[in-house]
């Protein structure tokens, strides 16, 4: 069936070469048949790569170990459900994940858009093909996951972090976020190509950049959670390069969704979102760069070749493709009207917009420095939390208080006036939360205190916005049925504050204690009395080998806690397999990580009690809906932008 | 290679063929193969038609900001007169374009 799989990847590169070469050609000669055929060829390479990825995961199921790349990645006692999750375990079935996704977002976008826009579109395509050769490429001649081999009588395992429910959903949710951020780029560049910059390439790609900013905000969540509760520190971000690798394009994207309005509705700022929209995109590939390359430490470097080159070959050429083309068409993207105010709601736009890119570019520099000082100095540093969480702070806490004043201030101008009684009950709010956190002894922590009244700030302005909308509609449903973007946006916005609000509790305002304990002995900590009553070890598991403590809690939470050192079969590493009890009505976690000593009774323990930390769990949820509602469609808006668009091809 | 995924093989790729070909298969003999791009002339009415729909968004928005009290009175009366004249010289000037464009 390898044999199967290798076919078929040669297929789609053919497909995906014939897409980009002929595709091209046709664009340039007007040519509408071999258009045509070119876009056929794009949807046709998603259902071969469709056959390949079928065959993949067949062999990854059925423990096919004549596959080196199952072999590699699987063992006999992996649960099938693990085993599936190898295909995006190692490098091979990675990029094969990035071209299944590639083909089918592309198939899916240009046969929904191939009447409306059939003369973008026929540019569109050859910019996907060209997109879909490099990966194909990739699979055919560098990293096929179909090479075969004399079968082993067993396989090596897929690496012990990975074996976790989240890996199930967490790497295809960043590669939906990733590999979904081509379409916008594809279609800004066939607009470019075309030389039609009107809006329709935003309108025809505005749901599929929501959808791929979701996928990626929701994946680096799934991500954060995973780091939580398998890789056993007790953080869930760690400014991990290759987790800066997910956060880069969501950044750029953000600031894209929010710039793109201003050109919707002014007309402006066209070449900055062409930057935004090709940096998005080359961020994601920069990422996927990083993650294979192995270029710099990352825990999440699980596979390291020889692919990197080519994929900085790919972002390098891609880069320069996009900078040529904008320059190139600067003359048509040239706005026509002005900001009228530095109190408008599209300045405080431009402001988050300014702020994401700046905190973007500075992780984007955390990242390269060590590759830098490698190159310049022959040794490679790294540069450390402090960094980030200082920028962090430095454009994170603005762009927050932007959340809560942008909703409040009306397009083109305000005066000073009304924006300060638009903002009485957001500063009150703000302020008295301020106070009462002080008084209760929350103000030990100054980054802490400011990121709680900013949340509370924010989330006074988006409750007076809802109260005045409701009040100026007669109705909620109606007035978020009106503008679902906007208002979706709105409880985007509230899941960010929640994140804000997590994030400074558990960090701000955690507890981290050391305690030996032996059997019968208890402590101590932060409200919880922990009592440790002796070990667990895990009996007849053929995947696992390791022990647990179990410790009888008392306090907040009441119950029975298990914490220990795991080893998988095939891997000489021990994991930790931390306990986790949540206080719901704290929002709040008791985190316990064992450390057993070899030949005594005695157990380290490291108890950490992290407040508020569940609500940046919360956040990831409201986000979705959040996301939902601004995706949702509104036939009055596609009813609107068809009588537009329909003029101008009858 | 087994019979079987040789068998498969040939079906994907004569699939593939008959499918890329198949804009050259519905239509041999075609009298215009040029892609239907806008014209200049339609293309100049899809740029007023955007300018049509921002400037009766804009018009929209300030009523609305207006209500919820974003936009003072004054504002809003200094506001409205341009706005208004921005919306009615886009019709005015999106209805030439499209009666121009009309056969006699």
């Amino acid at each position: 069936m390898a044999d199967l799989g290798r076919a078929a990847l040669v297929v789609s590169f053919g497909l995906a070469l014939y897409a980009f070469v002929v595709g091209a050609f046709a664009a340039r000669l007007n040519r509408r048949r071999l258009a045509d055929s070119a876009r056929n060829a794009l949807v046709v390479c998603f259902f071969s790569t469709l056959v390949a990825s079928a065959v993949l995961a067949t062999a990854l199921v059925r423990h096919d170990f004549s596959f080196s790349y199952v072999a590699a990645h699987t063992n006999r006692t992996l649960p099938w459900i693990y085993a599936l999750t190898a295909f995006w375990g190692g490098q091979e079935g990675s990029l094969l994940l990035w071209l299944l996704v590639l083909t089918g977002y592309g198939a899916l976008a240009v046969a929904m858009n191939r009447r409306l826009l059939r003369d973008l579109v026929a540019w569109v395509v050859p910019v996907l093909g060209g997109i879909a050769t490099f990966f194909s490429f990739m699979l055919v001649a560098v990293a096929s996951p179909f090479n075969v081999q004399t079968a082993p009588v067993d396989g090596a395992g897929l690496t012990p972090s990975l074996q976790n429910p989240y890996m199930v959903a967490h790497p295809p949710m960043l590669y939906l976020g990733y590999v979904g951020l081509s379409i916008p780029f594809a279609f800004a560049a066939g607009a470019m190509l075309s030389g039609r910059t009107d809006e329709r390439w935003i309108v025809a790609t505005r749901r599929w950049t929501l959808a791929a900013w979701t996928f990626l905000g929701f994946g680096q969540l799934l991500g954060a959670h995973w780091a939580y509760v398998e890789v056993g520190w007790g953080g869930y971000y760690a400014w991990d390069p290759v987790e800066n690798a997910a956060l880069m394009p969501w950044l750029a994207a953000t600031a894209f969704l929010h710039s793109v309005m201003i050109q919707e509705r002014k007309g402006m700022l066209k070449v900055w979102n062409m930057v935004l929209v090709a940096l998005a995109f080359e961020l994601s590939v920069f990422g996927t760069f990083l993650t294979r390359s192995g270029v710099v430490n990352s825990i999440h470097s699980f596979a390291q070749s020889s692919v990197g080159g080519w994929f900085l070959a790919f972002v390098v050429i891609s880069s320069v493709f996009s900078l040529v083309l904008i320059l190139w068409r600067l003359p048509l993207l040239q706005a026509k009207t002005k900001l009228e105010s530095a109190l408008s709601r599209e300045a405080t736009f431009l402001y988050n917009n300014l702020l994401l890119v700046a905190l973007c570019l500075t992780i984007l520099w955390g990242v390269l420095f060590p590759i830098v000082t490698e190159l310049v100095k022959g040794e490679s540093r790294t540069i450390g939390r402090p960094y980030y969480d200082f920028f962090l702070r430095a454009f994170g806490l603005p762009l927050l208080l932007l959340m809560g004043i942008g909703p409040l201030i009306a397009w083109r101008r305000t005066s000073a006036r009304a924006l300060l009684k638009s903002l009485t009950w957001p500063i009150a709010t703000a302020l008295v939360t301020g106070v009462v956190l002080i008084v209760a002894g929350a103000g030990a922590s100054r980054p802490g205190l400011i990121a709680y009244t900013f949340s509370a700030f924010v989330i006074a302005a988006i409750v007076v916005e809802l109260v005045r909308g409701t009040r100026a509609t007669g109705s909620l449903f109606r007035l978020v049925g009106r503008n679902r973007r906007r208002y979706g946006g709105y409880i985007v916005h509230f899941a960010i504050v929640l994140l804000a609000i997590g994030i400074a509790g558990s960090s701000a305002y955690g507890t981290n204690v050391e305690r030996q304990l032996r059997p019968g002995q208890s402590t101590t900590v932060d409200g919880y009395r922990l009592a440790y009553q002796g070990v667990d070890p895990i009996v007849n598991d053929p995947n696992r080998t390791g022990q647990y403590a179990v410790l009888r809690v008392s306090g907040p939470w009441s119950g029975t806690l298990r914490t220990g050192n795991v080893t998988y079969t095939g891997f000489d590493e021990t994991d930790n397999d931390v306990g986790i009890k949540t206080d719901w009505l704290r929002a709040q976690d008791l985190y316990v990580i064992a450390d057993f000593q070899k030949g005594s009774n005695v157990v380290f323990f490291n108890v950490l009690v992290k407040p508020l930390v569940n609500l940046i769990w919360v956040a990831g949820i409201v986000f979705l809906l959040g996301a939902l509602v601004a995706m949702w469609p509104d036939a009055r808006e596609q009813r609107r932008l068809v009588l537009r668009l329909a003029p101008a091809r009858a | 290679m087994s019979g079987l995924a040789i068998a498969l093989v040939a079906v994907l790729a004569a699939a593939a063929v008959v499918i890329v070909c198949l804009p050259f298969l519905r239509e041999p003999v075609v009298e215009d193969d040029r892609l239907d791009a806008p014209t200049a002339e339609e293309e100049q009415r899809l740029t007023l038609a955007e300018e049509r729909d921002r400037a009766l968004a804009a018009l929209k928005e300030l009523e609305f900001d207006h209500r919820t009290g974003k936009v003072g009175d004054e504002e809003y009366r200094e506001l409205l007169p341009s706005l208004r004249q921005s919306a009615a010289e886009a019709l005015r000037a999106l209805d030439r374009a499209q009666s121009d464009g009309e056969p006699a």
